[in-house]
């Protein structure tokens, strides 16, 4: 049998009714589940794999498949709606989706955001099918110079891409990276900045910093405003679904964004935020409606949820062409795989096919019920947006307290969560973005490892970071990226630019 | 709203179980790794073997595991259902970080396994045996990166003693650290490091596939069915055992205590989990009670002695 007809006989058993019933209540858990802030889709998976157990090999790898894409696609809905990431992945959506919302298009950002999600699952699933051999044989080039050149790239790109000035992007950039030094470094095993603190040993959580400063500054900052003038937000504003011309905006970035995404998961040390940083930052650059970025442009939802999707199916690469589980997903993904005996590793396809062509069309059709359970959805969720403000705000701090005590149940970490909080506030105030903050704790740590990893194999040889060509090629576009608005600047065209670089806030 | 309301209130109902878990055990570790694979072979064979109804394992990586162990000691005091999973890494963790929460902190119950180094490179690397290896170690110490897992575990204390039965300064080995297996493995594969040290277990399936060549491992005597001479038979006396054990809260009563120690008893001698030391190759080195205390309390100034020796600690 060949590719196709393995393929096309697990499509066959996935599309049985039964087995679409597993996928729809598999779909529908992880979505409500995936919800919640701070619950990301390894919690979610983690939590919800036991009630897969019970089922037969098929029904259970459908339903679990289900969970999975249900649970990375749950956060996008409260980062539009409620300005609160449900994980690291979404933080980006939250930029142009809850601006799109606020503005009356929450609608079509959701409706977007699933398309978008379905295009990018559909793709990436068969490019998984595919070519996987073929990709993480690139993805394991990609050493610690080479993850270097790819975090200064994704700092130059995004920087630039969020708030207007340079100068109060970096300083919520620099924010971050102060952040990102608290822990132990993983290097030495020395502790650093934690103050004798052990919560702190373990670094200050991405999802806490995110929904503490999205969240929790927001209803700072609007309860500060207090009861000026009548509630200015209008729920639906036109069509609840995308018309013709969100429709000619969204496809591009869902092409561009599974291009950018799928690469980046299937990498050892990516991780679908980067993937979300980078297609925002390419959306915005290549947008023919600059001054939307900032207010609510629908191609910076339609990229990077298509690429947190992506990157989705990409992190399945590594994981069942060699066996490694590169995130904790991954690594649920690996327990729920050996209930039936499945060893990933690199003679998987070889000698068990049935079992991962059934994955990959379970994945297929999850994908699919996630687009049927979502799309009817939008006209329910965005009502939420008629709630009045006091209520609605309320009801996002509960959401988000709840988020962050079931992810980890400790006095300390709230106490951060609403530190943090009074932080986004403040920065808010003083018109500094909130978003490279975030990026600076994400990125930071990556950053400062493999660059401290890379000096340290070629002994001190600075030299060997632009050797690579990969490593060369990925820092002249971040150089490119970084001087050529400067040269354009130089040649008065620097009107233009500062258009271009529309307001995050 | 409403919907909105069952949605959270679904959530919650969900997330339930999860507290009310017979047991949940903490992997301080990434996913990948082999305290991960430990813990999850765990809550396979005792939710198969009817141990336990549910069994969770949530991962708290970082520094050899000081920092799960630390967690651990304090959110889980005196709940005689949270486990963490550990071993001799953590041992040597414990004394490179002059980490506050220490094995005397939590209830060790049992060793369970045992796993030997096993010292890889990429197939396509011109080292071709371990002598290979140590003459380029020797010629200069520097320009053999070594891949493999936290500063100061197993794998860096075993590189450390291979440096100095080769009559290499230890201080002068270029060690790189990963937190987890899965990472180490990676760069390994992609050849960023010259060579790579970790449990067989981790890289038996490279192996056997031909992506990873096996120079040579650590135990006294060589492993049936493993191709590969033992450290010992190039002339380098070097032996390290990584051993993995399970430890309960602190602050249990002795009933407790007991209550755990026989559901980890009827783990060990089920036949799930001697099958899946077997796939994982494993060795079995169950010890429970003053055993494993007199054995541990040894362990534990060995490897000072160790990690003293090669300059890790002060």
């Amino acid at each position: 049998m060949n590719t196709f007809d393995f393929l096309l006989q697990g499509l066959l058993v996935a599309a049985q009714p039964m087995n679409l019933l597993y996928a729809l209540i598999g779909v529908t858990l992880g979505t409500a589940v995936g919800v919640l802030p701070g619950i990301g889709p390894a919690l979610t998976v983690a939590l919800l794999l036991p009630v897969t157990y019970k089922l037969d090999p098929g029904g259970s790898l459908i339903m679990f498949a289900g969970i999975y894409y249900g649970g990375m696609y749950g956060g996008s809905t409260t980062s539009i709606l409620l300005n609160t990431p449900g994980e690291s992945s979404s933080i980006v959506t939250a930029l142009e989706g809850n601006k799109m919302a606020r503005a009356g298009r929450g609608g079509p950002a959701l409706a977007t955001a699933a398309i978008g999600s379905f295009v990018a699952g559909l793709i990436a699933t068969m490019a998984l099918a595919l070519i996987a051999p073929f990709v993480v044989k690139l993805a394991l080039v990609f050493g610690p110079r080479e993850y270097f050149a790819l975090m200064v790239l994704a700092f130059v790109t995004v920087s630039s891409a969020f708030g207007d000035s340079t100068l109060r992007g970096l300083t919520s950039l620099f924010i971050g990276f102060a952040l990102a030094i608290v822990g132990i470094d993983q290097l030495t095993g020395q502790t650093r900045m934690s103050f004798g603190i052990p919560d702190l040993l373990d670094g200050i959580e991405v999802t806490t910093l995110a929904v503490a400063m999205f969240a929790i500054g927001e209803s700072l900052y609007i309860a500060a405003q207090g009861d000026l003038g009548p509630d200015k937000v209008e729920a639906v504003k036109g069509s609840v679904w995308m018309n013709r011309q969100d429709w000619a905006r969204s496809w591009k970035p869902w092409l561009r964004g599974t291009a950018i995404g799928f690469p980046i998961g299937a990498m050892p040390a990516g991780g679908a935020e980067i993937g979300t940083f980078l297609s925002y930052a390419t959306e915005k650059r290549l947008t023919k409606h600059p001054e939307e970025f900032g207010n609510g442009a629908i191609e910076g939802v339609a990229g990077p949820e298509a690429a947190n999707n992506a990157s989705a199916a990409g992190t399945l690469v590594p994981l069942l062409t060699l066996g490694l589980p590169t995130t904790a997903t991954a690594a649920i993904m690996l327990a729920g795989f050996q209930q039936y005996g499945l060893q990933p590793g690199p003679l998987l396809f070889a000698t068990n096919p049935q079992l991962v062509w059934g994955l990959i069309a379970s994945l297929l059709i999850a994908n699919f019920m996630l687009l049927v359970l979502n799309l009817p959805l939008v006209g329910l969720w965005v009502k939420l947006l008629t709630i009045p403000k006091p209520w609605l705000y309320a009801g996002i701090l509960l959401f988000a307290t709840l988020g962050t005590i079931g992810a980890n149940p400790s006095v300390f970490e709230l106490g951060m969560l609403l530190a943090f909080g009074v932080l986004g506030y403040v920065m808010r105030i003083f018109g500094y973005p909130i978003a490279p903050v975030v990026v600076g704790l994400i990125l930071g740590p990556l950053a400062e490892q493999q660059l401290r990893r890379a000096l340290s194999i070629s002994q001190g040889d600075v030299t060997v970071l632009f050797t690579s060509p990969i490593a060369a090629v990925l820092l002249v576009i971040a150089a490119a990226a970084l001087i050529i608005p400067l040269i354009l600047r130089a040649r008065g065209r620097g009107e233009v630019l500062a258009q271009l670089a529309a307001s995050e806030d | 709203m409403k919907q909105f309301f069952l949605a959270s209130i679904l959530a919650g109902a969900l997330a339930l179980p999860a507290f009310a878990a017979d047991y949940t055990i903490i992997a301080p570790a990434n996913p990948g790794g082999g305290w991960d694979q430990t813990a999850r072979s765990i809550q396979t064979v005792m939710q198969q073997e009817g141990i336990s109804g549910n069994v969770q394992v949530q991962n708290v990586p970082g520094a050899g595991g000081t920092i799960g162990l630390a967690q651990f000691a304090s959110q889980s005091k005196g709940n005689p259902n949270a486990l963490i999973v550990g071993g001799y890494v953590m041992v040597g963790a414990i004394l490179t970080n002059n980490s506050p929460v220490t094995l005397n902190d939590v209830t060790p119950i049992a060793r369970l396994t045992g796993e030997y180094e096993a010292i890889v490179v990429p197939a396509d690397s011109p080292l071709k045996t371990f002598g290979d290896l140590v003459e380029a170690l020797k010629k200069d110490p520097g320009a053999v990166s070594w891949g493999g897992g936290s500063a100061g575990g197993t794998d860096h204390i075993a590189v450390g003693l291979i440096a100095k039965a080769a009559g290499v300064d230890p201080t002068k080995i270029n060690y790189i650290a990963f937190s987890g297996g899965g990472e180490a493995l990676a760069a390994i594969l992609g050849s960023q490091v010259t060579a790579g040290i970790s449990g067989y277990g981790e890289f038996e399936s490279q192996v056997k596939s031909g992506t990873l060549r096996l120079l040579a491992v650590s135990s006294a005597e060589r492993i049936a069915g493993v191709d590969a001479p033992t450290i010992k038979e190039s002339g380098l006396d070097v032996v390290v055992q990584n051993w993995r054990m399970v430890a309960a809260a602190p602050g249990l009563t002795d009933e407790q205590k007991a209550a755990v120690s026989t559901d980890i008893e009827k783990l060990v001698k089920s036949a799930s989990w001697q099958e899946t030391l077997k796939t994982k190759g494993w060795q079995d080195t169950y010890l429970a009670g003053d055993a494993f205390k007199e054995q541990l309390a040894k362990d534990i100034s060995a490897t000072e002695t160790v990690l003293k020796d090669i300059g890790l600690v002060k």
